[in-house]
């Protein structure tokens, strides 16, 4: 295969090296708890070989008192299960350190808990189950409102310790207790801690891996069985490791980092497997960047996705949560499935066309696409940083959108953000100013919102196929029969769409 | 060690072009065991009341309504028709999430789940999966390419598609939650074909599944298919589901009366 230094300039900034025996890469060894992780920099600016030299497997010693090395998310499983040693393929049953569900799942979850467990059983912990209404929550729909209910009589039963309540749907700050989007009030409330093993019945429950622990999507029997018992019988995964290495230039978000990925391995690229991040790009990002891209691991079919706890995982996490955690890393020679390797300097925003997240094109040539509506939201899209990123992009502009633009905050602090933050080189402005400015609409409550359709009077909803292009800003499960085209794709994007948009 | 090892031959990245296929990387994996989750499920239904040439067999159905962990059935073979999809059915196209709001614990909302299954597959699809006024489909066996399920990891799809009355799907493979929560709920046998029988059959064509040869025989056409064996799942499926195997493993205390 063909080495990266000699790359044109619009092919393969991507190497992949397979991995045959033992991983090449020297990182140092597993440091001890609360200690940063030296990663790998003297390699990273080099070029390496595509294929690994074959090594000679090391023979076990006789004493049986040498442990395989293993990858961050084998460790978790290990520490999880109880088990000194493990490898990918071996089912094991998992304590669960949090479960979490919301107003979709939640009242499949807690029936199935009851037809098993007995109506009268009680949950295995009552402080590690976390609910969180989020999905349909601001709409007349009658059963959307019965399951928030259900949810609440559920956790008065029980006596839930974490359960962000929401009765009245007209003013979401007159309930104290309500936050949005799940896997965004995760992180912010402190639930996500590195090493931890995290089950939520949504699939981009994997969002939380950006933590440094095991986060993934199950359903509503998995979810009662963990309810009534705190374990469940999963199976190692192996590892695919993605290392990104280059300083990320201003034009790109960890969104267009992610699609890199999904349009390099396919929607089923990832599919059983766990996809572990590193690099010094990796290490550069923000919390919520290595929430964007954990988020869409699923959208590769992925089981789970982990980014290293380091010092910018511990300083997020320093005013959120008092519950001691002890991260874990892959061993220097733990094995994994495929390494890839990208030069991020090298890398142009993207977007995902329509049907799938997969569809990867670059957004220069998508320039000419012309866009009825735009959409800001949801858990991959709608965090504080990715609305200052488009205010930045309005304020550069100066100008007003042509087309309805929605936005919804992920939170409540999402939505405090951004009527209260400043936004850098705005002399001062919020973000929710500079939206004003722009013709945007005014922030909607927070929730997931249209992003997964909902019922019909949900805000920003389309309720008719649109033969033109439809943007929005997170890969939703592609329904035809709402969204009839749609592109996915970074803010940064809209920098070379300027004469469509504007 | 149960390391899997990828032969893929995935190439170095291209300028992606305008067109709308997807890209195909071409992975082949050693084992299916590498590629299956095992986990959970109780006992499989046989075919429900379906219109009158496709067989059903006598064995007690368990589904989400029951009010009890089902029991271990020796379901032996599946028969019906077959309704064929492509490629990366997501579970909104299985059930669109406006529906989400029905609880599948709840009897008369899993019928309603079922009257939807399929639903939101588009237009292209000339012959709908149930027909207008109808809650029951015509096809208890479901024909799929890759990754079928992908998408959310909505219990409801399977639910919906055995409600529906669903008795397996054979695809080409599983997205891993899908896979998992029919394995789970019981509602879905899933199974998977060596080659790509979605290409092979047509909808409305007679099948029958051998479960314990891991054959497929397509009447209409008249070609036998083998299928992948069940891998990890099986001695959870033959305790009868997580909840079953768990108790068998001294994991949970007996069920609670």
């Amino acid at each position: 295969m063909a080495s990266s230094t000699i790359s044109p300039p619009s092919a393969s900034f991507i190497v992949k090296k397979k991995e045959l025996g033992r991983s090449a890469f020297s990182s140092s060894s597993s440091p001890s708890p609360f200690s940063v992780p030296k990663c790998n920099k003297s390699a990273a600016k080099k070029i390496v070989s595509a294929m690994a030299p074959q090594q000679a497997e090391r023979m076990p010693a006789t004493t049986g008192s040498v442990k395989t090395a293993m990858t961050l998310t084998e460790k978790i499983f290990a520490r999880a299960s109880e088990k000194p040693q493990l490898s990918p393929g071996d089912n094991v049953w998992v304590n669960v350190d949090t479960l979490m569900t919301h107003d979709i799942s939640g009242p499949g979850s807690i029936g199935i808990f009851k037809r098993e467990f007995g109506p009268d059983a009680k949950v295995w912990d009552r402080e590690k189950v976390v609910i969180i209404p989020d999905h349909y929550i601001f709409t007349a729909d009658k059963l959307a409102n019965r399951n928030v209910d259900i949810l609440r009589d559920f956790c008065n039963d029980q006596n839930i310790k974490y359960f962000y309540d929401i009765k009245d749907l007209g003013n979401f700050k007159a309930n104290p207790d309500y936050k949005g989007v799940c896997h965004v009030a995760l992180a912010q409330e402190g639930h996500c801690r590195p090493g931890e093993v995290l089950l939520g019945t949504d699939s981009h429950t994997c969002t939380a891996g950006a933590f440094g622990q095991f986060a993934t999507g199950i359903g509503n029997t998995d979810a009662g069985f963990v309810l009534g018992t705190g374990k469940l019988l999963l199976k190692v995964p192996p590892t695919l490791k993605f290392i990104m290495d280059g300083e990320m230039p201003d034009y790109l978000l960890a969104k267009d980092l992610i699609l890199q990925i999904i349009g390099e391995i396919s929607v089923a690229g990832a599919t059983y497997k766990s996809m572990e991040f590193a690099g010094t790009t990796v290490e550069s990002l923000t919390m919520e960047e290595r929430m964007t891209l954990c988020n869409m691991v699923i959208e590769a079919g992925g089981k789970n996705g982990v980014v290293p706890a380091d010092s910018t995982t511990f300083k997020y996490l320093e005013d959120k949560t008092t519950i001691p955690y002890e991260p874990v890393y892959s061993d220097a020679q733990a094995r994994f499935l495929t390494e890839y390797r990208f030069d991020i300097t090298k890398l142009e925003p993207l977007v995902a066309k329509p049907h799938s997240p997969d569809n990867r094109a670059l957004a220069r040539e998508c320039k000419d696409v012309k866009i009825d509506r735009v959409y800001i939201g949801s858990c991959t899209g709608g965090k504080t940083e990715d609305f200052m990123a488009v205010a930045k992009v309005f304020l550069a502009s100066g100008k007003k959108v042509k087309v309805p633009t929605f936005l919804v905050p992920a939170t409540r602090k999402v939505w405090m953000d951004l009527y209260t933050l400043p936004v850098p080189g705005s002399g001062g402005k919020t973000c929710s100013q500079i939206f004003e400015e722009a013709g945007c609409d005014t922030p909607a409550s927070p929730t997931c919102g249209a992003c997964m359709g909902g019922p019909r009077d949900t805000y920003a909803r389309m309720n008719k196929a649109v033969v033109s292009q439809f943007f929005l800003y997170r890969p939703a499960y592609l329904s035809n029969t709402l969204f009839h085209l749609h592109i996915v794709c970074s803010w940064s994007w809209l920098e070379a769409l300027e004469h469509s948009l504007w | 060690m149960a390391v899997c090892r990828s032969t893929t031959a995935i190439s170095l990245s291209r300028n992606p072009n305008f067109s709308t296929t997807n890209p195909k990387p071409s992975l082949s994996f050693l084992s299916p065991p590498c590629l299956k989750l095992p986990s959970i499920l109780p006992s499989f239904k046989p075919l429900t009341s379906q219109s009158p040439p496709d067989q059903r067999l006598s064995i007690p159905r368990a589904t989400a309504a029951d009010s009890a962990t089902p029991t271990t059935t020796s379901t032996t073979f599946f028969h019906g028709h077959c309704y064929v999809v492509g490629d990366n059915i997501d579970t909104d196209q299985i059930i669109p999430a406006e529906y989400l709001t029905l609880v599948p614990s709840k009897p008369d909302e899993y019928e309603k789940l079922g009257s939807y299954a399929l639903i939101g597959l588009p237009a292209t699809y000339k012959t709908r999966f149930i027909e207008a006024n109808q809650t029951k489909t015509k096809y208890s066996i479901v024909i799929g390419g890759e990754n079928f399920g992908c998408g959310s990891s909505r219990e409801h799809a399977p639910v919906a598609l055995g409600a529906a009355g669903v008795a397996a799907v054979v695809a080409e493979s599983y997205a891993r939650i899908f896979f998992r929560n029919s394995v789970a709920t019981g509602e879905i046998y899933p199974l998977e074909s060596e080659v790509r029988i979605c290409e092979e059959c047509k909808t409305g064509d007679l099948i029958t599944i051998e479960l314990m040869e891991s054959k497929l025989i397509n009447h209409t056409s008249g070609k036998e298919y083998k299928l992948k064996p069940i891998g990890d799942a099986g001695p959870v499926i033959e305790a009868g589901g997580i909840f079953a195997y768990a108790r068998k493993t001294g994991m949970i205390p007996s069920q609670a009366p």
